[in-house]
């Protein structure tokens, strides 16, 4: 049976199904219930937000509205039939075409082939035919795009643009776009707007996911909000004005952070100065920022992903090159990275050795490093992060990740440095280990350390003395006296100002 | 789009820049192979002759029919080091299957044609076991085909106790070792494969998805493409191909010796390296595997013309793989 949406254009808009329809999901991993109940309707002809924080639900709705995930339970209907079959790709990529947040082109390809890609009717690939097609479409959306051109050629801008051009050759009427902005500098965004005004007004119907609120109500017709699972509402973006997005984003109890920490006064010169920083990154490009901090203080970095805090952090050790600014430290710098899988330990070396790696120099004679001190410090640092291991010599790919977590930060402050830079210190360890790791780095502060806290958990900011809140590159708040406001906090971060 | 919509879509046929900026990573080695043959023609009079090229290109056949092979693979993204035990192997095992027990075979004395079937199964098998175990079981291909080479050529020689089999069937050795038109059949075998796969490549959906998957495995199976079939089914085709030019070499010398493949690998590598195969996958063609080919075959006529010791040839041949690689690099950068 092929599958023709066409023939739903003739019927009043009221009786036309909806493009997709998820009904009463249910999805769970291992121990978690990632989707809980969750209900949520695009028509054709809407773009429909999908909101939520990390952790809400979202990546696994795509999921399922996708066909790459099954629901344990619940029912998906796309133009009002039943879903294709779990296993049945082509029938699922002619209803539904996803625009993800990693891209998913062809390097060594060129933009006409990318378009079609694996589209051949038959077994031949009639290129005559390929790249007038190819054109045609490019044409006809305005494109700006040449088809005989590698895509490895071009911009991240250009390179989404053929994703897009590729849902269109499809013909799928239902596209998913996950995060489509984040990579994009703001004249690319206006371009990426209009686009998916143009792709509205032909009756596609699209599902849009973005941390940034106020493109939601620049685009979008409806909003659907996740929050750990659950489908917390579903209404017109007329009717969710700011305050109540956020509140339901964020949930109405803890509204202030739980611990309170009390503010630092702080004097005398600081321990790292930012001047008029900016930097160009994949990851999050930054502009102008000037920040210090002092010793006793813990300035929070806060800002969503691809906002540009980590790159702040990176700056500051080194990984990433500044384009203009100055960088001024009193000391030397700690630091806990991000991705402490990629960047933080040596999984393949024992407790000891990973913690007294940073100051082998200090325990060696030439050259030749002294055990007994090794085994000193390191049973010094282990007792003060409670790391649970059988012995030092046990190596770091047998540890739990909240134990690996304790040893970065112990490897960091083992150098005792003036400045402690910690990038979201506890993605991913057990709420013990948040506690001491949290206690640790509030402690390493007390002690005369200066320390900088990129996160986007709200939970880890409430050992922070100051928050700043960075926003496309910029530091756009200050927050100088704790408790932090979450609503504030995520207000200012997501470019929304509470009302 | 509608066909009628379609039909005002003015044709711009393909820029001439484009098309040879596209080419450019292919076509490195032409002028290096046109300087080779300046230097031939100035070295011997014996050069430009047709029984040198004939010569040279039944030398360079058998190399090159494994060169299709691991291109296939490496455009995959993967490869297969244990191609040239299936060179070895194969024809051994075929030709110890239908040869006499004097002429060290086994003694059953099966029908040549039915030796010759046995010869590309084996080879075929090999290389549908080697793509299962690294596609579906995700063995690691360096250490996995290093094992594969290592025990299929440990196997050749358990066979036969380290003897040379001989005194192999006509039809056995037809490949290897018959003319048609003043030119081995090889070469034309070789020629036609080299056509077959660079066409293959080019207008086959399978092909296209070989391109795909070597470029960006995610979005090729993403796009629908059976990733892990028309990678296995690469592994497979690849290890038959082997195997054929295993027979190839076989007819060639009228042997099959228990060492036949050793260290070939390293040449088929770095003819489809310096011809533009990519190592990390999704890039190259065939018509560069096939120059990378041509300008081995040449550099060994010319040494060999020199009257160039044999026992500095390996090392001769080693300076020029550097050197064109040194050259690719430097028309990489050129055009980015």
């Amino acid at each position: 049976m092929t599958f023709d949406p066409t023939t739903e254009e003739g019927r009043p808009e009221h009786l036309r199904p909806p493009a997709a329809e998820a009904e009463a999901i249910w999805k769970s991993f291992a121990r978690t219930e990632a989707l809980q109940d969750v209900s949520v309707s695009v028509l054709p002809g809407e773009c429909h937000a999908l909101v939520g924080r990390n952790g809400a639900g979202k990546s696994t709705l795509v999921g399922i509205l996708t066909g790459l995930l099954k629901p344990d339970a619940g029912t998906v209907r796309l133009y009002g039939e039943p879903a294709p079959a779990p296993g049945d790709r082509a029938a699922w990529q002619q209803r539904v075409a996803c625009v993800y947040q990693r891209s998913m082109v062809i390097p060594s390809l060129s933009v006409g082939e990318n378009i079609f890609l694996n589209r051949a009717e038959g077994s031949l690939v009639r290129w005559r035919e390929l790249r007038r097609q190819a054109r045609g479409l490019v044409l006809e959306w305005g494109f700006d795009l040449d088809v005989d051109q590698p895509v490895d050629e071009l911009s991240v801008e250009q390179k989404q643009i053929v994703e897009i051009a590729r849902a269109i050759a499809i013909g799928a009427r239902f596209l998913i776009l996950d995060e489509p902005t984040a990579a994009l500098e703001s004249r690319a965004i206006e371009r990426l707007f209009e686009r998916v005004r143009r792709v509205k007004a032909s009756g596609v119907a699209i599902l849009y996911i973005s941390h940034h609120l106020e493109e939601i109500y620049e685009i979008c017709d409806r909003a659907t909000v996740l929050r750990d699972g659950r489908r917390i509402v579903s209404a017109p973006v007329t009717e969710l004005d700011h305050e109540r997005l956020v509140a339901a984003m964020v949930g109405g109890d803890l509204a202030r952070t739980s611990r309170e920490q009390a503010a630092v006064a702080v004097d005398g010169p600081p321990r790292l100065r930012i001047r008029g920083l900016s930097a160009a990154t994949p990851l999050g490009s930054v502009e102008n920022v000037s920040l210090m901090v002092h010793a006793g203080e813990c300035v929070g970095l806060f800002g969503l992903r691809g906002s540009g805090a980590v790159t702040i952090a990176d700056a500051v050790v080194g990984l990433v090159r500044p384009s203009a600014g100055a960088i001024e430290i009193d000391g030397g710098v700690g630091y806990v990275p991000e991705d402490r899988h990629a960047r933080g330990f040596v999984p393949t070396l024992g407790v000891d050795e990973n913690l007294t790696l940073s100051i082998l120099d200090r325990l060696s004679r030439l050259g030749f490093i002294s055990g007994p001190r090794r085994r000193e410090v390191a049973d010094a640092m282990s007792e003060r992060l409670q790391i649970v291991a059988s012995s030092g010599e046990q190596l770091l790919s047998e540890l739990s990740g909240g134990n690996q977590q304790k040893v970065v930060v112990g490897r960091a402050l083992a150098a005792e440095p003036s400045v402690l830079v910690v990038v979201s210190p506890t993605v991913g360890v057990d709420v013990a280990s948040k506690e001491v790791l949290l206690g640790v780095v509030d402690r390493a502060r007390e002690d005369g350390t200066a320390v900088l806290l990129v996160s986007d958990d709200l939970d880890e900011l409430r050992i922070c003395t100051r928050v700043l809140v960075v926003r496309r590159g910029t530091i756009v708040r200050e927050l100088g006296t704790p408790p932090w406001d979450r609503h504030e906090l995520i207000s200012a971060a997501e470019g929304l100002e509470a009302a | 789009m509608t066909d009628a919509a379609l039909e005002h879509v003015e044709m711009v046929r393909r820029p001439v820049r484009r098309v040879l900026l596209g080419s450019v990573r292919e076509l490195a080695l032409v002028p290096a192979i046109a300087v080779l043959f300046v230097v031939g023609i100035f070295t011997s009079p014996a050069f430009f002759t047709t029984a040198n090229f004939s010569n040279t290109a039944q030398f360079s056949a058998a190399l090159g029919m494994v060169v299709v092979a691991e291109s296939l693979i490496l455009l995959t993204g993967s490869f297969d080091l244990s191609l040239q035990s299936i060179y070895g192997l194969a024809p051994m095992i075929g030709a110890w299957l239908i040869v006499s027990k004097d002429a060290q075979g086994l003694g059953t004395k099966w029908n040549p044609g039915l030796g010759i079937l046995v010869v590309i199964g084996i080879g075929a098998a090999v290389g549908l076991f080697n793509g299962f175990m690294i596609v579906k079981l995700r063995f690691n291909a360096f250490i996995f085909t290093l094992a594969m080479l290592i025990l299929l050529a440990g196997l050749q020689q358990g066979i036969v106790s380290g003897r040379t089999i001989y005194d192999m069937p006509p039809s056995f050795i037809y490949l290897g070792g018959a003319y048609w038109a003043g030119f081995p059949v090889s070469a034309w075998v070789t020629a036609a494969v080299f056509l077959a796969a660079a066409l293959f490549l080019r207008y086959h959906r399978a092909g296209r998805a070989i391109y795909a998957i070597g470029g960006n495995l995610e979005a090729a199976r993403a796009a629908g493409i059976k990733v892990d079939r028309i990678r296995i089914g690469v592994f497979t085709l690849a290890g038959a191909l082997a195997a054929v030019a295993g027979l190839m070499i076989a007819g060639q010398v009228v042997a099959v010796t228990a060492n036949q493949g050793n260290n070939l690998i390293f040449t088929v590598f770095a003819a489809a390296v310096i011809g533009g195969i990519a190592l990390e996958g999704g890039r190259g063609r065939m018509i560069g595997a096939f120059t990378g080919v041509v300008l081995l075959g040449l550099v060994n006529n010319v040494l060999v013309l020199r009257n160039t010791s044999t026992f500095w040839i390996d090392a001769a041949n080693g300076a020029i793989i550097l050197i064109a690689l040194g050259l690719a690099r430097v028309v990489a950068l050129v055009r980015t």
